[in-house]
């Protein structure tokens, strides 16, 4: 099959171009490049249909190789619907960073940063543990100091004890 | 046995809502179920030990894999779970006395204990090594869950994610050297591969398989370089300690080697891995533990010690070694689980497991101390207990091979390991039991120098229950070994060299070489007790190497470190550098493709098909290449459209009509709704890049331009074939009755990629109400569309009017908005009188008028008429967009309300249902999804009528686009208006309003203010009285 030296340009140009404004923070630009890529494809796909025929309209009376090649067609003319729905969303988007931070512009992820950047200190892995020699030490942070009587100590004395003597050490058994 | 499981998952259901209604003492009654299971199991024994295969329970599960649910009861499985549903039931048991009467969360405690047991004994009978990696994992989860039974404490959690971490790290190489076994024997029956197992030796794959199941069985069974996670696992309460960390969970490992052992001890690294590992881990466990001050890490020390020499006597694999190994595992189960729940009572009693802080409970608390010193003794292997006769057996096992240099080796070092064994039973009792010297003790010192005696509740009896159960088979199974000897004589048979055993256990072997090292160990052992203080001191001289803990948390610290980097460097939160490595791959990969393998020879050129291409081509350059210096935002997007339209020519040009239609349209509509959309945004286009940027850029857009040439250039000369929709033409007229082959394959042969686009529409059209409505699609402006009467339009049209012409107040406009507000005036286009008259179109009223009702003919009739000429759905859909869109542009927002009778997101959901519906009714009449149909019939005036189904989905399409323009219009255009409006009303006013809102009339020392701007508020007096000064203020 021959190559078509003008779609090739055109296609050549349209996709240089997308892809230099696809590149930029203006957000308007990066549309308008969007819109010149699918462009370019479209005639990509159309190219590949080969030479041009007549409309792929049925007549029994022609050869099917005089039609201009449909199944391309078929494929970009969804391309070309989608390509608008894709157009107005990002002009909405445009639009809600507007009216948000009066800019259009693309800003660097700030929470990717900080992520690139977080120490890898995590308390849950790394913070130091209190030598712990009984559970029934301040296991619980519920426990009000009101149930220290002697029902407690009698049903469970290690937590009585424990209480009693964290507190001879100057220290309440509910911090932590 | 299966039903074993079940009612122990059974059981794990109802705990908690037991336990929710009898509190602490329902783990009785969940205790019952091991017990229960245990019974059962002991009137089986005749059966399990009929043979050495024992017998088998087997459902398919995945017979394509060859896996089955198949369980096994044999001796070795027999004696196992002996101890883990005795153990379980008394563990259990011993909860209801240990926690708390108010104890928080203890409902699914018991639940995780309950099912822990029965994923233990699913472990043990599991006779398919996929079952068998199951039950492995549940255990390990569950073992996860019991651990961090203390939410609130952070030793629990941490302890609870590192013995999860490496217990399924193990298990994850475990899985892949059960894999590699399984492959290798054929067949992943645990029974099979043993029987396979003389073949398979020599092979490396099954060396290597064994090596990694080893891994997993160190992992679990918490040998050195693994171990560190078991004492940590101490956070866990002591019940979970007392049966997963010692009698139970840690032996799966040992199960596994005790498993293969008769099959694999002959494979290449299988004895040196086992008995490095194990025989190291003895010696080391048993030197640590000699430091520890809490009791129950005494114990995890310990524990590890004696999972590594256990480990070593098992994997040593002669029947001997076996007879001795399964001893120590059953002794080892009874007296560590005998000394865990012992220290249990220590703490709830004391509130306190340090032996600094412990002091003469031996005093307070006889019974425990002797049911403690029962299980310390077996520990130390002092006789007649059951922990002496086993040791007795191992050291006959080694002293008979002795030739054997392995064996000598592992003779000197469980003899050293078991000294030190003695040594730190012996620290135990002593710590957790005596009166300690003052100066070593935390307590306050007593007359004679020793500390006082700890305060210290005394034991209920039903709480010692538990440990002196297990202590009286200690004392009971040392002085009468015989019935454990017969549960592992079957086990024994298994190895080849059954024949030659003859180690027994009994308590008196007469006068031998073992009876003599075990009066050795004592002696050493007692003496390492009794200089405890300079073998201490030795101890804290010796150069200190970094934990496990430390090691492994540095491990993990690195692979933070990692993680956090690697997202760096990747994540950067850059587009352009996101969008810049996709291009470079995308270029780049195709390249290689293109060049490695095969370079395809160019094909001929061709200018151009037509000299009109060749200018419109020219247009389109020119135009794209202007986008790059355009500075306005209108401009460039002009500019963009130029190629666009230009595009479409060219579909034309290429014979393409629908494509034409549909460019041109589409066209349009996106230029009508850019212009929409960025009307309140600045028009200039800024460039903040810097130059450098710019020619990067530029360097990178042009390569990329190139390299798209290159590859449509490649692949266009590649084709040497017909193309192949040569057919298609033919098929789509007599198959798909259309003639118009393209919309043919659009809702018939391709249908699913339409299906799949008119969602994709769907999706957006739904995106963009979003995201301008913010709040849902904003579908219920329709109610408030209805007729306005006259003092609404003026509202309406005078924030119109503020918005666009804010200071033109003349007298021609007062003029021309007198004649406007004739509400009889034109029922067509009436909303237009919403719009301020200096903002209405004369031009676009007329064109309304005049195409509004012809467009939506014409996109009717390409609706219904697309299958056999150019139009069809989108093209109709779009037509009738383009007539909305003159109906908006011409009477504003109201205008397009009252042209719409159903709101956009109705017109959505009906579109996408009628296309659903259409695609699965064919179903229902016997035919394929989305199968057209054809019907004819002759009708009158219209003579032969032929319907295509494929039509209802065209409606379909239709609908969808309709809608998807309605919600660019709706968003874009009318909700923006409605905000420009707003914002001008209110910046209006606040210019009316400024600095005269209040007046305040003095009238003597009365001060009375008056609302100037809203004549209506009612009048009143500020401030009355004696202060007018502050009220002037």
């Amino acid at each position: 099959m021959t190559v078509n030296l003008t779609l090739l340009v055109i296609m050549g140009v349209l996709f240089s171009v997308g892809v230099y404004l696809l590149l930029e923070r203006s957000l308007t630009r990066v549309l308008l490049g969007i819109m010149l890529l699918t462009n370019g494809a479209n005639l990509l796909i159309l190219h590949t249909s080969g030479a041009p025929g007549i409309a792929p309209l049925y007549d029994a009376a022609r050869d099917p190789s005089e039609y201009s090649d449909p199944l391309p067609q078929a494929l970009v003319l969804t391309s070309i619907v989608i390509s608008l729905a894709t157009t107005a969303f990002i002009l909405s988007m445009i639009w809600r960073s507007w009216i948000l931070a009066r800019r259009d512009e693309i800003q660097d992820d700030l929470q990717d940063r900080r992520v690139a950047q977080q120490s890898s200190y995590d308390a849950e892995d790394d913070d130091a543990l209190p030598q712990d020699t009984s559970e029934f030490n301040h296991a619980d942070a519920r426990f009000a100091p009101s149930r220290h009587n002697e029902e407690e100590a009698a049903e469970s004395p290690g937590h009585y004890r424990a209480e009693k003597f964290s507190e001879a050490r100057g220290r309440s058994p509910h911090d932590h | 046995m299966i039903a074993v499981l079940l009612v122990h998952g059974l059981a794990a259901l109802c705990a908690p809502a037991i336990l929710k209604r009898t509190g602490r003492s329902g783990f009785y009654l969940v205790a019952l179920v091991p017990l229960a299971s245990l019974i059962w199991l002991i009137t089986q024994t005749s059966r399990a030990h009929a043979d050495v295969d024992g017998w088998t329970t087997t459902v398919e599960w995945i017979p394509q894999l060859g896996i089955s649910l198949s369980f096994r009861m044999d001796s070795l499985a027999y004696m196992m779970c002996l101890l883990v549903l005795g153990v379980g039931a008394l563990v259990l048991a011993y909860c209801a006395r240990y926690f708390k009467p108010d104890a928080q969360g203890i409902g699914p405690f018991a639940a995780q204990l309950v099912a822990f047991a029965g994923a233990m004994f699913g472990l043990v009978t599991a006779d398919d090594l996929m079952v068998l990696f199951v039950f492995w994992e549940i255990t390990s989860v569950l073992s996860f869950l019991l651990i961090s039974y203390s939410r609130t404490k952070l030793a629990a959690r941490r302890a609870a994610l590192q013995a999860l971490i490496i217990t399924t790290a193990g298990g994850l190489a475990m899985l892949v050297g059960l894999v590699m076994l399984g492959n290798a024997a054929g067949t992943f029956r645990i029974s099979g591969v043993l029987e396979a197992a003389p073949e398979l030796l020599g092979s490396t794959m099954v060396d290597v398989a064994l090596v990694l199941i080893l891994a997993g069985a160190v992992s679990k069974s918490a040998l050195f370089p693994t171990h560190f996670w078991l004492p940590a696992a101490m956070a866990a309460p002591t019940p979970v300690s007392a049966y997963l960390h010692a009698a139970a969970m840690v032996k799966a490992g040992i199960y596994l080697v005790a498993r293969l052992a008769p099959g694999f001890v002959d494979t290449q690294w299988w004895l040196p891995v086992t008995l490095t590992l194990g025989l190291g881990t003895m010696i080391f466990g048993g030197w640590v533990a000699l430091r520890q001050f809490d009791l129950k890490l005494i114990l995890a020390y310990g524990t590890v010690s004696q999972l590594g020499f256990i480990t070593a006597v098992v994997a040593f694999g002669t029947a001997d070694t076996a007879m001795a190994g399964m001893g120590m595992v059953i002794a080892h189960g009874l007296f560590k689980a005998t000394l865990f729940l012992s220290v249990g009572i220590i703490d709830h009693q004391a509130g306190t497991r340090d032996i600094r802080r412990l002091s003469g409970v031996g005093r307070t608390a006889p019974m425990l101390f002797v049911v403690a010193m029962i299980g310390a003794a077996s520990m130390a292997g002092i006789p007649p207990l059951l922990g002496f006769v086993t040791k007795e057996a191992v050291l006959t096992a080694f002293v008979d091979h002795a030739s054997d240099p392995l064996a000598m080796i592992a003779l000197v070092c469980v003899v050293l390991g078991s000294i030190l064994t003695f040594a730190y039973s012996a620290r135990f009792l002593w710590g957790g039991f005596a009166r300690k010297p003052a100066q070593f003790s935390d307590l306050d010192a007593a007359e004679d120098g020793q500390s006082v005696i700890g305060e210290f509740t005394p034991v209920p009896w039903a709480f010692l229950v538990a440990p002196a159960v297990l202590a009286l088979l200690t004392v009971v199974f040392g002085l009468w070994p015989a019935p454990v000897e017969a549960g592992i004589v079957r086990y024994q048979e298994q190895f080849p060299d059954v024949a030659e055993s003859h180690v027994h256990l009994v308590l008196w072997h007469g006068l031998t070489p073992a009876l003599g090292l075990s009066a050795l160990i004592i002696g050493v052992g007692a003496l390492l007790y009794v200089a405890r203080r300079p073998v201490g001191s030795f101890q804290d001289r010796l150069p200190k190497l970094p934990t496990g803990d430390f090691v492994y948390r540095k491990i993990i610290n690195v692979l933070d470190m990692v993680a956090v980097w690697l997202t760096g460097r990747t994540q950067r939160g850059s587009l352009m550098f996101y969008l810049s490595v996709i291009l470079v791959t995308a270029i780049v990969v195709p390249l290689v493709a293109l060049f490695w393998y095969e370079t395809p020879p160019l094909a001929g050129f061709r200018y151009a098909d037509s000299p009109a291409q060749l200018v419109t081509g020219i247009a389109m350059i020119v135009a794209a290449l202007l986008v790059l210096t355009a500075g306005k935002r209108f401009l460039a997007v002009l500019l963009v459209s130029v190629t666009g339209y230009g595009l479409a020519l060219t579909f034309a040009l290429h014979g393409a009509p629908d494509l034409a239609l549909t460019q041109t349209l589409v066209e349009t509509i996106s230029l009508v709704a850019f212009v929409l959309a960025l009307r309140s945004l600045p028009g200039p286009l800024w460039n903040r890049r810097p130059a450098g940027h710019r020619v990067f850029r530029a360097v990178f857009a042009v390569v990329f331009g190139l390299f798209m040439m290159a590859l449509a250039v490649f692949s266009i000369s590649s084709r040497s074939a017909e193309r192949i929709s040569l057919e298609l033409p033919r098929m789509a007229y007599e198959m798909g009755d259309g003639a118009n082959v393209v919309n043919v394959l659009l809702v018939d042969i391709r249908a699913w990629d339409t299906m799949g686009e008119i969602t994709v529409l769907t999706v957006a059209a739904t995106g963009i109400a979003s995201l301008i409505f913010v709040k849902g699609r904003g579908d219920r402006l329709r109610s408030e569309r209805h007729e306005l009467d006259t003092q609404q339009l003026k509202v309406v049209r005078g924030a119109d009017s503020a918005a666009h012409s804010p200071h033109a107040n003349t007298r021609q406009l007062e003029v021309a908005r007198r004649f406007t507000s004739r509400p009889d005036a034109d029922p067509f286009l009436l909303a237009g009188r919403t719009l301020a008259p200096e903002r209405r179109s004369i031009i676009f009223e007329v064109v309304a008028r005049l195409l509004f009702h012809t467009f939506m003919l014409v996109s009717f009739y390409l609706l219904i008429a697309g299958h056999n000429i150019p139009g069809g759905g989108f093209a109709g859909g779009l037509m009738a967009s383009l007539a909305l869109t003159l109906r908006y542009l011409a009477g504003g927002r109201y205008e397009l309300e009252r042209a719409t009778p159903v709101n956009a997101g109705w017109m959505l959901g009906a579109g996408l249902a009628i296309a659903s519906l259409y695609a699965i009714v064919p179903v229902f009449f016997g035919g394929a999804v989305m199968e057209s149909y054809t019907f004819e019939w002759d009708m009158l005036v219209f003579g032969h009528v032929k319907f295509v189904t494929a039509v209802i989905f065209d409606i379909g399409v239709y609908l969808i686009v309709v809608g998807l323009v309605l919600d660019i219009l709706r968003s874009l255009g009318g909700r923006i208006d409605e905000r420009i409006e707003r914002s001008a009303v209110e910046s209006r006013k606040k210019r009316a309003g400024r600095g005269a809102r209040i007046r305040l009339t003095r009238n003597g020392p009365e001060v009375t203010a008056h609302r100037v701007d809203d004549p209506d508020a009612p009048e009143g007096s500020l401030v009355s009285g004696d202060e007018p000064q502050e009220a002037q203020r």
